[in-house]
């Protein structure tokens, strides 16, 4: 089963309805056992860094993820989701993150004609054309947001051209993370969606 | 590089997709799924929902339409009209929306876009101003309530005013060209873009391809909205996108 973790994140049911819509059931809870027992984990997340730490930390679900990731279970944060697998973020002062993926999350630059935040649809970028994503080279996802992880690039699985490089899926052994929202990305986010259950979870 | 979105608009009432002209004569277009997914066929980037319902009863059908939709259609959901306050903002973004259109309501009560940025992110927060030019002094003036409700605020002062608010995208509408298929209002767009730096969708007056050409080509808008041309099939959203790529503006 896959679970997808409970802490109130705004995308929440929309993941859980494009998974229903590929015939995937998902369990949505945020009991630690539970999620331990799950055979892969999506962290869904919409908003700040910050108060999503605070929610994860006061359901000790920041333990609770890093033991799964260690335990070798497949994650996937998306949006927010994501961010949070890194060590840390600047958004409303310095937070530290789940320590998943090395890296930072720091405010888009500001420049000339980008607008902040990122919303609409970019074109990734291929890095790692072995990665079981490799179905992602120059298709367009749909992006929310203001801050972007800096990483070491053999974290990255492909990225989009924004006011910097915007690595848009990233991945450190089992743990996945996407900064666009492959729920609201059409056709080509459910079949992102259909990869990491088919070719991750039950390969 | 980001793409520029055609989105097209439905007019929901009860339950069905409806399209008149001024809002009467409201003709049956459809069922709100059925057509969003032929949209998502066609290419388009995002949809917009707008509520024309008259009566309040009626109203709470707009959640489940949202709901319906959002279970069988994966792209971006607006949704607009009648909404007062946070708890329907709320009802609406569970129920499948990313982003609430305010019209009406914002300039009724501004302080309801800082209440939505703040709780919901200025990403969801979209402010829909509608504008028509006086022809006797030239002012660019808002007006509510569907067009009908002459204001006098200035549209471009309210532009700034909503985006210092919170939020985190306009949508336009040039009441002058809404329904002429003449081509979208550029004059506006220049003017609106350069006043301020959030998102800007164009909306009003597209009739055939080229006038999604101009507009993106002329106009710093991010975004091209229509209705009729595509509802009645005049054109499809994959011919507009075709000959944009070819006049080189990025589209997805």
């Amino acid at each position: 089963m896959i679970t997808l973790v409970d802490y109130d994140a705004g995308n929440t049911y929309n993941l859980q309805k494009a998974f229903a819509y590929l015939g995937v059931k998902t369990n949505l809870t945020d009991d630690p056992k539970e999620i331990l027992a799950s055979e892969a984990i999506v962290l869904p997340g919409v908003g700040a860094f910050q108060s999503a730490m605070k929610i994860l930390k006061a359901k000790k679900l920041d333990t609770t993820l890093q033991k799964a990731a260690n335990d070798g279970i497949p994650l996937l944060g998306i949006c927010l989701g994501m961010q949070l697998l890194f060590d840390s973020s600047s958004e409303y002062g310095i937070t530290e993150g789940l320590h998943l993926i090395p890296g930072k999350v720091i405010e888009l630059p500001n420049k000339k004609g980008f607008k902040i935040p990122q919303m609409g649809w970019n074109q990734n970028k291929l890095l790692k054309p072995s990665s079981e994503f490799a179905l992602l080279e120059n298709e367009y996802t749909y992006f929310v947001h203001s801050y972007y992880a800096k990483c070491e690039p053999e974290y990255v699985v492909s990225e989009v051209e924004y006011s910097a490089n915007v690595p848009a899926v990233v991945q450190n052994k089992n743990v996945f993370g996407m900064q666009f929202h492959p729920e609201k990305s059409g056709h080509i986010g459910l079949e992102v969606l259909k990869t990491f259950k088919e070719r991750i979870v039950f390969k | 590089m980001l793409a520029k979105r055609i989105i097209p608009c439905l007019d929901i009432d009860d339950n069905r997709v409806k399209k008149g002209v001024n809002f009467v004569n409201l003709e049956d277009v459809g069922d709100p799924a059925e057509i969003a997914a032929e949209y998502e066929r066609q290419g388009a980037d995002e949809l917009v929902f707008l509520d024309i319902t008259a009566t309040n009863q009626k109203r709470s059908t707009m959640t489940d339409v949202v709901e319906n939709v959002s279970r069988q259609v994966f792209m971006p959901l607006t949704v607009g009209g009648g909404i007062r306050n946070l708890n329907d903002m709320q009802k609406l973004l569970k129920a499948g929306a990313d982003k609430i259109s305010l019209n009406s309501a914002a300039v009724a009560d501004p302080d309801l876009i800082q209440a939505g940025a703040k709780k919901f992110g200025n990403q969801c927060i979209v402010v829909a101003i509608d504008v028509k030019k006086d022809q006797k002094t030239g002012q660019k003036l808002v007006y509510t309530h569907g067009g009908k409700k002459a204001t006098n605020i200035n549209a471009i002062e309210w532009a700034k005013k909503v985006v210092a608010l919170g939020a985190g995208e306009l949508l336009i509408t040039s009441m002058n060209k809404d329904g002429t298929k003449s081509g979208f209002d550029i004059e506006l767009y220049q003017e609106i873009g350069a006043a301020v730096d959030v998102p800007i969708i164009a909306s009003g007056g597209a009739g055939k391809i080229e006038d999604f050409v101009h507009v993106f080509k002329e106009a710093p808008v991010d975004g091209a909205l229509a209705a009729s041309v595509f509802h009645f099939g005049e054109l499809t959203i994959a011919q507009v996108k075709k000959q944009l790529k070819l006049a080189g503006v990025n589209v997805r």
